[in-house]
Parts: C-alpha cells; structure tokens; sequence
C-alpha cells in the first residue's frame, strides 16, 4: 500500500481523472476529506459533481488517481464492499416494500438478524420523525417524507460515509430550508462524514463544515464556507457564489501587502495584496454588495462618487444600482433594518460609495 | 355547430365500422348461441338446451376430447414456463447487461420468430425434426411451442423492464446487496406484473396453436385445435360449438387477467 499522508482523512482522493471516452469528466482531483465533516461539493450543472461521488460509491471506476477510505485504497471494492451508502437524487426507494423493509435492507444485508435489523429501522425512523409511516409504501408518502426514509435507509447500516446527491432539490423551499437544518443535526449527531453535492451556494454556505467549488471537472477552491465568500480566489467562485461587483482594475504598485489599484475612470482603490498579483497587473476585483456603504459626503478611504441609477426592493435589503462617474456600475445593499439609520438617495442623486475595510478582493485570473 | 362541419366526423366511418364489427363479431356469436341449442342440426333453432356440453364431457367424442384438453394445458402451461424463463433472462442480459457486442443481433434474434410465416417454421422444424431423428410425439410439440413462445413472453417483458430505473438496483448495491440479491429482491419483484402477463401471452399462443403443432405432432397425438379440427373434416356437430365456446371462455379470461395484471404497477 503507497504511504498515506493523511490517515485520519475518511475521504482522500488523489490525482483523479475521470474519462468517458475522449470526455474529460474530471480533471486531476484532489481532495482530502476529514472525519466527522459536513463537505460540500458545489459547482453548476454537469461540471462532474454526480461523477465523483460515483466514483467514491463505486459505481465508476477512476481511470486516472486513486480514492483511499481511511488510508485503504478502495479501487477494487465493488460498490457493495464498500462501507459508504448513498442518498439518491430521486431517492431509489424501493417501491414493493414498505418503509421499515426500506431501511432495514441494508443492515440486513450485512448479515444482521431481521429482528436486529427491524429494531435499528425503528430506531432510524425516530430519528428521522417518521414511526407513524412505518407500514406504509413509499408511494404513500409526500415528497418529503421519501426524502426522509431515503436518508434513513442510507444511515441505517451505520456507514463510514455517507453520499447525498442534491437530496434537496425536488422539494419546496420551505421544506428545503427546514432538511438543511435537520441534516446538520444529524450529521451532528451520528458523527458521520457527509459528502453533500448541491448547485445551490447557499445551501452550500449554510451547511457545509468545508466546499469544494467546482467548474468544468476541476476543483476551484476548497475552503470554509466564510473563507469561499469572502476571500473567493478566482473569477469563477466569486462570481458563481453569491453576489458580487466584478470590477476591471489596474495594479498600480504594492507596498506592505497593500495594493494601490485604479479603475475606469480614474478611481482609485487601495485593498490587501494577493499572492500571484503584481505590480502592473490587469485583474479582476470582486467586492460584496453588502460591504459597500453610500454617503453624501466622501471618507477619507477608498470613496468613490458616483450617480444613482435605481434602487430595486428585495424584501430582506434595499439594492442601489450607482454608476460611478466616467466609471463602471455598482451594486450596494443596503438591509432594510439600517434603514431608519441610513438615508436613502433618490435616483439621480449623487452619492459617494465607499469600501469597508478588507471587503475588496483582488482575484487570480 | 353542423355535424357536417365537425372535423371529428368522416363520412362513411360509421357503416364502415358496424360492418366490420358485424363480419368479426357475427360468426362467434352465432357459434356462442348455436352451441346451446337443442336441436341437432348446426342452422335450425330447436330451443335452449345445454345437452351439447353435456355431449362433450359423456358423449361419443368426450375421450378423445378430454385427452386432447388435457395435452393441450399440459403442453401449454410447460411451454409457457419455460418460454417465461428464458424470456426473463434474455430480457434481464439484453437490458441490464449493459452494452456488449451482441446486443443488437440478440434483440434481433428474439423477436425475428414474429416475423417468420407460421407455416415456414412448422415446415423447417419437421425437417429439422426428421433430419435429427427426433421421433414425434408430445415432446416434439413442447419444444416447438417453447420455440415460438419464446418472443411473445419476452415482450411485455422486457416492456416492463425498461420502464424500471437502474438506480433500484444500484441502491440495493450500495445497501450491500449481492448482485443476485439485487435481482431476486428488487429486479424480479417489480417485473413481476410483465413477467406473469408474458407467462399467460405465451399460455394463451401455445394453447391456440394449430399449424405448427399439426405439423410437428405424432400420429396419435392431438391437442384441442387439433382435434377440433379432425372432428370438423367428419361433418360439423354442435359439440364443437360447445367446445369452442369453452375454449373462446379461458381466452378471454386469460386476455383479461393479463391486462388486469399489467395495469397493475408497483413502482407508483
Ligand atoms: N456515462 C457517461 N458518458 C459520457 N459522459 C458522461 C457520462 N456521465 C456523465 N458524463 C458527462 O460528464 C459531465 C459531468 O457529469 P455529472 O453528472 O457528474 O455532472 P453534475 O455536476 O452532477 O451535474 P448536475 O448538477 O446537472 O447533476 C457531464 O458533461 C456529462 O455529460
Ligand atoms: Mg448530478
């Protein structure tokens, strides 16, 4: 066996490829995931989510790399030696068989006894608020409620990781936002490695311990949900999760990690350094919304003066649309709450937008 | 709005659809009502009687009958299973076996005996029958009828398979299960409903058969159409009428209960 760097890691894939054919579905992944961890891996659609995490169950073999579970590699385990289940996107819940035979199957399949198997059904089923559903087939149930009994099922034989392909996403959102905080009670509470595959970033930001975003089968960042939205390291992560102002910017110098950049316009800013930005470099920078402050008059910092283009209502936040003179347009939140505090600028106005510290982030590429 | 106008009437559709309805329709019910007749005659009303299926079960004709009857299910009932059997697998290799070489050619070869003149297969299997030695009799007949059972088993079949989703299975192999497993336990279970409306198709094909078990059966030997049609070359007497009544009676409750089962579906 290769000498492991990691032996507490429950999940390390190393230099994974994945081809169909002449597809390149995965590109070199590498990825090392802790025990007792909620990791996410999100990314749009058809970037190769559902391919690794095939390939950890075991339905796909890697054609380059290779995928160790507790240091052991895992290539030749068929899926059904392999001590991790998974929670289907469209549940899989075997039709013929009530809820009970559902989620007793697999304990029953390791050899257990079917009253042992019954009684830790019972158990799970608690766990999940479903023992009045018990007899019942899954199609008697709502969308939910399947949902729940598939989750069941999967922790039912006490796996060492467990595999949840957007479990989330046929349901309403209400019901969607009541599962997220149910999951991470109960990867909490069984201690369990979930790797949980989502589109939604904010699903991702809400519950994941650690994401992995992904485009076009390569990993862009892994990091803490925090550390992704606030320090996002590329173009695309900054972009693909939550919302941001993308702005073009010159590097004009950099003393002490700071970086003096202007642009369009002649605005200048001044934000931290970022490794692999130098001097005289044409970057990206990407600054959140709600980290933007208008004012009438200018601060001393970073305060650029623009006009007020609109201001559209989104419930929770007021977003203001300002073009910046001569310069490119910018989106400032502003939550409804500060409102009795802050002054609202009709449109047409002038007004200056100034940065909170460290809110401006230079990205690579 | 004018009926005439209405692009859902076409004129002459409704004559055209009494009158082929009447010239299908009309000779069974004749028969139907015919066999409980008194008379001996097979064209004069002589009033209700049910002395010709009495006839059949006591008269003259009732031994050769209930022989024929009887090779009749047996052949059916063992050409069915087996059809069913090999149906089952064929149909679980060619769908769920994922894309090997032979596949097209395979699918081709299951459902090309549909296609073949009933009369050419009975011909090639005498032949081939004669040219192997194999001496005629109940055996001969079997394996004829599990030959051309074979497609119309195999249809609803794989029909039903189709309409299953693989991840059943891969969710019983995550969950531990052996790939027997996955198929005893979740596979077979929910094609059950395709797997016995094949095994009636096939009951139904095999009892019915006339040509090609005309051909391949020994001297001696008869099945119901068989010996219907024996019976029928001396003179036609009403007995026959009853017979085929019995006969029009299992089919329709069979068709019945194939369709009845087929409806019934265990992945909603
Ligand atoms: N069996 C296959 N043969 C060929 N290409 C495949 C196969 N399976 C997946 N792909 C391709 O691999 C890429 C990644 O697919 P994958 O299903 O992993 O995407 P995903 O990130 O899960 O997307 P989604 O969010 O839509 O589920 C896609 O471009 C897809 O077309
Ligand atoms: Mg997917």
């Amino acid at each position: 066996m290769p000498l492991n760097k990691d032996a507490t890691a429950a999940i390390d894939v190393r230099n994974a490829v994945k081809r169909y054919g002449d597809f390149t579905a995965l590109k070199t992944i590498s990825l090392s995931i802790r025990d007792n961890e909620f990791f996410t891996l999100l990314g749009p659609s058809g970037c190769g989510k559902t391919t690794l995490l095939r390939m950890i169950a075991g339905f796909e073999d890697v054609t380059e790399g290779a995928i160790f579970l507790f240091g052991k590699e895992i290539e030749n385990l068929p899926p059904n030696k392999r001590p991790i289940n998974t929670v289907f996107q469209n549940y899989a819940l075997f039709p013929h068989m009530t809820v009970t035979d559902n989620v007793a199957f697999g304990v029953q399949r390791l050899g257990k006894s079917r009253q042992e198997a019954l009684r830790r059904a019972g158990e799970m089923l608690e766990l999940v608020q479903l023992s009045q559903f018990a007899e019942r087939k899954p199609a008697q149930l709502s969308g939910g409620q399947q949902q729940r009994v598939a989750l069941a099922r999967a922790l039912a034989p006490s796996p060492k990781v467990l595999l949840l392909d957007e479990p989330l996403s046929a349901l309403d959102l209400k019901l969607r936002q009541a599962m997220r905080f149910e999951l991470k009670e109960i990867q909490r509470e069984t201690g369990i490695t979930f790797i949980f595959v989502t589109h939604d970033q904010e699903e991702a930001l809400t519950m994941s311990d650690r994401i992995a975003v992904m485009s076009s089968g390569e990993v862009q960042q892994l990091g803490e949900a925090r550390e992704i939205y606030e320090k996002p390291r590329n173009m695309f992560v900054a972009d693909f999760i939550g919302e941001t102002n993308l702005l073009e910017v010159f590097v004009d110098k950099i003393v002490e990690g700071r970086a003096m950049c202007h642009l369009g316009g002649g605005h200048a800013l001044t934000c931290d350094a970022v490794e692999g930005v130098g001097e005289g470099a044409k970057v990206h920078m990407s600054i959140r919304p709600e980290r933007l402050v208008l004012s009438e008059t200018e601060a001393p910092e970073n305060s650029l003066r623009g006009t007020v283009h609109d201001n559209i209502f989104v419930g929770t936040d007021i977003q203001s649309v300002i073009d910046l003179d001569d310069g490119p347009r910018m989106l400032v939140r502003t939550s409804n709450s500060d409102r009795g505090k802050k002054h609202l600028f009709e449109r047409g106005a002038t007004a200056y937008v100034t940065m909170e510290g460290g809110a401006a982030r230079l990205l690579v590429d | 709005m004018k009926r005439r106008n209405d692009i859902k009437h076409y004129t002459g559709f409704l004559p055209l659809t009494l009158l082929c309805l009447f010239i299908l329709y009309t000779p069974l019910i004749v028969v139907m009502v015919y066999s409980f007749n008194e008379s001996t005659s097979i064209t004069t009303w002589g009033g209700f009687s049910l002395k010709w299926y009495v006839d059949v079960f006591t008269g003259p004709e009732s031994a050769k009958f209930k022989q024929a009857a009887w090779n009749s299910f047996v052949i059916a009932i063992a050409a069915a299973t087996t059809a069913t059997i090999i149906a089952t697998l064929a149909a679980t290799a060619i769908i769920r076996g994922g894309r090997f070489k032979l596949r097209l050619p395979s699918l081709g070869l299951i459902s090309l005996p549909l296609m073949v003149p009933e009369i050419v297969t009975a011909v090639a299997l005498l032949i081939f029958y004669n040219f192997i030695g194999f001496s005629r009799g109940m055996m001969t007949i079997l394996v004829a009828h599990i030959v051309f059972c074979i497609p119309f088993a195999y249809m609803p079949i794989a029909a039903r398979m189709q309409g299953i989703e693989d991840t059943y299975e891969q969710a019983a192999l995550d969950l531990y299960a052996t790939r027997f497993e996955a198929f005893t336990k979740i596979l077979l279970p929910l094609m059950l409903p395709g797997i016995i409306s094949g095994y009636l198709l096939a009951f139904i094909i095999s009892l019915d058969d006339f040509i090609i078990t005309n051909f391949v059966k020994g001297a001696g030997v008869e099945t119901l159409p068989t010996a219907i049609f024996g019976s029928v070359k001396q003179g036609i007497r009403p007995n026959i009428m009853a017979i085929s009544t019995m006969l029009l009676a299992v089919s329709m409750l069979i068709v019945t209960l194939s369709y009845l089962i087929s409806k019934t579906d265990k992945t909603k």
